[in-house]
C-alpha cells in the first residue's frame, strides 16, 4: 500500500470512529430505558446491572397502561397538541404568508420574542387569568397556552416558506383579478405543502414533549403524559420497569416521528433554528 | 401592492399573540409592584418586590447557579456540535440513519428522558456508575452532592442540545463555498489550515446564531432540573428558572414571582434582539 491509501484508510477508521462516539450516547439512553422496560423488577435491581434481560416481559408495559389512567393521560396529550397545532396551522399559515408579503418585520420580531421567553413567565399571568375564566383544570385552557408553543414555530417556518415563492405567482394571480385571499388559497398554499408539513411536526413534537403548562394549569383529570409519568416517579420511586415503560410510552410518538421525518425536521430546524417555546 | 391588505391575514395570529404573550406581559409588570397571595389579595407594593428580591440570598444564589450551568452549558455543546457537523458533513454509509438517531435526544420528551438519566444515576444501582467502575473509575456521586450537581446536570443539558448546534452549523456547511477551497489546495494547505482559516470563519455567522440561541436555553432550562433534582440538594441547583417556579407555584408568592420574571426577562429579551441583529446579518451575508 503506498503512503497515501494508508492515510486514506486512516482517515476512514477515524471518521468510522467519530461517528461512533457521537452517536453512542444517545443510542444508550434510548436503549437503557427500553432494556429497564422489559426487565423484571429483580433483573432491574441486581448489580452489576445486566443489559440483555433474563426474560424479558411486557409486564411493565400492561401495569402502566392498567393501573396509572395511562389511555385517559394519552387521550388528553392528542387533544391537547392535537388541537394547538391544528388551530397553531389556522392562525400561523396565514400569518406567515401576510408577514412574508407585507414584509412585517416587526411582527417577526415579536414573534421571535415568544420563543425566547421562558415559559413561566406567561405562565403566572395566564394562571391568574385562567382563575377568572374558570380555564384552570380544562383541556380548552391547556389547549390555549399550548398555543404559545405552536404558533411561533408555524409562523416562523411559514414565513421562510412564502418568503422564498416568486413574487411574479402571486402578481399574475392578482392581474388576472383574484382577491389577495384567492391569490393565497389558490396559488401560494399548494406550493406551500412542504412547509406545512415541517411546521405542523415540529409543532406537535414541542407541544407533546410540554412538561411545564401541564403541571401548572393540569388536574388529575386533565394533564398530559409528560405530567403523569413525572407523577409515577413521585409515587413509585423505585420501581423503575414501570417507570421506564412509562417514560418510553410517552416519547415514543415523538421518537418514531423523528425516525421517519427526519429530513423534514432537519430542513425545518437548520433554517429556524427554532424549538421549545 | 398595498401592503394593507394583507395585514387582515396576521390579525388572528396578532390577536392570539396579544392574548398569550402580550397581555401576560403587560399583567405581569402590573403585578410585580403588587402584592398578591393564595387568597387572592392584592396590596400595592412599589418596588419592594424588587427591594426584596435584590437582597434575597437564595435568588442571589440561584444567579449564580444559572450563570455557573450556562455557562457550561453553553461552551460544551458548541465545541461538540461544531465537531459533530464535521463529521456529519463527510459521506458516509447510513449517514441519514445515525444522524437520525443524533437528533434523537433533543426530540424526545424531556421529562421521559430525564427519569431515564435519575435511573441511571442511583448511586448503588446505577448503571453509570457500573460503566465507570469497568474502567476503573470510583463511583461518582452525581446529582447526590452539592459539588457535582451542576456538573451532572450540564451533562444531560449537553446530551440534550448538542444536535441542535450540529443542525444549525450543519446548515452553515452547506453554503459554504467551493473556491477558497480550490485556492487552499493549490497553495498546498493542510487540512487542520483549511479548518482553522476558512472553514471556521466562514461558519462563524452561524455559529454565533447557535450560540445565542444555546444562551438563551440554557438560561431558560427547567424540565430536566426540575424533574431530576428539584434545585437539590438543599438549593445547590436552583436555577433562576427554578427559584421563579416555587416562588410562584408552591409558594404562591405572585407579585414577587413577577419581580423574578420581569429581571430574567429582560435578560432573554436582550440577547434575543442581538440574536435577530446577528441572524439578519448572516442571512445578508449568505
Amino acid at each position: 500500500m503506498t503512503w497515501h491509501a494508508i492515510m486514506r484508510r486512516l482517515e476512514r477508521i477515524g471518521l468510522a470512529l467519530a461517528v461512533v462516539a457521537l452517536v453512542s450516547p444517545a443510542a444508550f439512553v434510548f436503549l437503557w430505558m427500553l432494556s429497564l422496560s422489559l426487565k423484571t423488577e429483580i433483573d432491574n435491581i441486581v448489580y452489576p446491572p445486566i443489559f440483555w434481560p433474563s426474560e424479558p416481559t411486557l409486564k411493565n408495559y400492561v401495569q402502566v397502561l392498567s393501573e396509572n389512567r395511562f389511555p385517559l393521560y394519552f387521550w388528553n396529550s392528542i387533544l391537547v397538541t392535537g388541537g394547538a397545532t391544528l388551530i397553531g396551522l389556522l392562525i400561523g399559515v396565514p400569518a406567515g404568508y401576510g408577514i412574508a408579503k407585507a414584509r412585517a418585520t416587526r411582527l417577526a420580531v415579536v414573534v421571535m420574542i415568544a420563543r425566547m421567553t421562558p415559559a413561566l413567565s406567561f405562565l403566572i399571568p395566564l394562571f391568574i387569568a385562567f382563575q377568572w375564566l374558570g380555564l384552570v383544570n380544562t383541556i380548552v385552557g391547556l389547549v390555549l397556552v399550548h398555543l404559545v408553543i405552536t404558533v411561533p414555530i408555524i409562523v416562523w417556518v411559514m414565513m421562510g416558506t412564502f418568503e422564498s415563492q416568486p413574487q411574479d405567482l402571486d402578481d399574475a394571480a392578482l392581474i388576472d383579478g383574484a382577491t389577495p385571499w384567492q391569490s393565497f388559497l389558490l396559488v401560494a398554499l399548494p406550493l406551500a405543502k412542504s412547509g406545512i408539513v415541517v411546521s405542523s411536526i415540529l409543532a406537535f413534537i414541542f407541544s407533546w414533549n410540554n412538561f411545564i403548562f401541564g403541571v401548572v394549569l393540569g388536574s388529575k383529570d386533565t394533564r398530559t403524559l409528560p405530567v403523569a409519568v413525572y407523577n409515577v416517579l413521585t409515587f413509585e420511586q423505585l420501581a423503575w420497569g414501570p417507570l421506564a415503560a412509562a417514560a418510553l410510552l410517552v416519547t415514543l410518538p415523538v421518537l418514531v416521528v423523528t425516525l421517519i421525518a427526519q429530513k423534514q425536521i432537519v430542513a425545518g430546524l437548520t433554517d429556524g433554528g427554532l424549538k421549545d417555546g | 401592492m398595498t401592503r394593507r391588505r394583507y395585514g387582515w391575514f396576521a390579525l388572528p395570529a396578532v390577536v392570539v399573540i396579544v392574548a398569550v404573550i402580550v397581555f401576560p406581559w403587560a399583567f405581569t409588570i402590573y403585578m410585580s409592584v403588587n402584592d398578591w397571595n393564595v387568597s387572592g389579595t392584592v396590596a400595592f407594593a412599589g418596588l419592594d418586590n424588587y427591594r426584596t428580591l435584590l437582597g434575597d440570598h437564595r435568588f442571589i444564589e440561584a444567579t449564580f447557579n444559572t450563570l455557573y450551568f450556562t455557562a457550561l452549558a453553553v461552551a460544551l455543546p458548541i465545541v461538540l456540535g461544531t465537531a459533530a457537523a464535521l463529521v456529519f458533513h463527510r459521506k458516509f454509509a447510513f449517514r441519514g440513519f445515525f444522524r437520525a438517531v443524533f437528533i434523537m435526544p433533543m426530540m424526545a420528551t424531556p421529562v421521559a428522558v430525564a427519569l431515564v438519566w435519575t435511573m441511571m444515576f442511583h448511586p448503588q444501582l446505577g448503571v453509570l456508575n457500573y460503566l465507570l467502575s469497568t474502567v476503573g473509575i470510583p463511583p461518582a456521586a452525581w446529582v447526590y452532592s452539592p459539588k457535582t450537581v451542576i456538573p451532572t446536570l450540564v451533562m444531560v443539558e449537553v446530551w440534550h442540545w448538542t444536535p441542535l448546534v450540529m443542525l444549525i452549523v450543519l446548515g452553515g456547511l452547506a453554503t459554504l463555498p467551493r473556491e477558497p477551497y480550490e485556492a487552499a489546495e493549490i497553495d498546498g494547505a493542510n487540512a487542520w489550515h483549511r479548518l482553522r482559516y476558512i472553514t471556521l470563519p466562514l461558519l462563524w455567522p452561524f455559529i454565533t446564531v447557535a450560540l445565542i440561541l444555546r444562551t438563551i436555553d440554557a438560561l431558560k432550562a427547567f424540565d430536566t432540573i426540575y424533574v431530576i433534582t428539584q434545585g437539590g440538594p438543599g438549593t445547590a441547583s436552583e436555577t433562576i428558572n427554578i427559584f421563579l417556579y416555587l416562588q410562584a407555584f408552591a409558594f404562591f408568592k405572585l407579585g414577587y414571582a413577577s419581580a423574578v420574571v420581569l429581571i430574567f426577562f429582560s435578560l432573554i429579551v436582550a440577547l434575543s434582539l442581538l440574536l435577530l441583529h446577528v441572524r439578519q446579518k448572516s442571512r445578508w451575508n449568505a
